[in-house]
């Protein structure tokens, strides 16, 4: 999948994955997929519960090697 | 318009004080209004300097001890630096922030902290000890804000 920009959260634990994907989106525009890679299996929730609650997209998501993968499209 | 979260932080020690900063912090970034009012031993929270932030095994038996340890060994001198610094390696090894980082994010998100005026009188604080931004008040500035939240917590 196509993707603007990417933020490596490997390794980190909540709420840091939220946090920076926050901090991430902030200067993109409209429109624009952010890929965000994630090992914290929190996170899926998090990042699914993030979009319902600001008005971004969680576009797609997958979990490869281990590793959680978010497409998330700014709204 | 933006919803509002309000956290009475009151304690001081390294475990509690990071439900106040990763609640703020994730709210911040939900996009919500937060301010944390820091009173009595949560004022310790707000100190440029936090090593003094620690955890103590006494008094705290649900603390998960990698060996079985007697409350008589828990009390010895220097067992609760030890403590605080496997706390700090275990939190670092998973990846949790360290209370520096995410007090920084909370104030980058434009997360208010109010310090209670009365507890920094009452145990003679230095006000200089503390970050800058810090704003000082007392229950009534609290309550202006949290009377209008939709999340109140007292921590």
């Amino acid at each position: 999948m196509n993707f603007d920009k990417e933020l490596n959260a490997r390794g980190l634990s909540c709420p840091l994955p939220i946090v920076k994907t926050k901090k991430s989106l902030a200067d993109m525009t409209p429109g624009q997929i952010l890929k965000v890679i994630s090992t914290d299996t929190g996170s899926v929730k998090d990042m699914a519960a993030f979009a319902e609650q600001t008005g971004n997209a969680l576009v797609a998501q997958e979990e490869v090697g281990g590793e959680f993968v978010f497409y998330m499209k700014k709204g | 318009m933006a919803k509002k979260m309000a956290i009475i932080a009151t304690k001081g020690t390294l475990d509690m004080a990071y439900p106040p900063f990763i609640l703020a912090s994730t709210a911040a970034a939900l996009g919500y209004d937060v301010q944390v009012f820091f009173t009595f031993y949560g004022l310790q929270l707000l100190r440029k300097d936090l090593s003094d932030v620690k955890i103590s095994p006494l008094a705290n038996p649900a603390m998960p001890m990698p060996i079985p340890m007697p409350v008589m060994v828990q009390m010895l001198p220097g067992m609760e630096s030890m403590a605080t610094m496997m706390m700090k390696q275990k939190l670092a090894k998973h990846g949790v922030a360290s209370l520096e980082e995410l007090r920084d994010l909370c104030l980058e998100a434009d997360v208010k902290f109010i310090a209670c005026q009365m507890t920094v009188d009452l145990f003679e604080f230095d006000k200089s000890e503390f970050i800058d931004n810090v704003e000082y008040g007392g229950a009534a500035t609290f309550m202006s804000f949290a009377g209008e939240t939709d999340i109140c917590l007292f921590v």
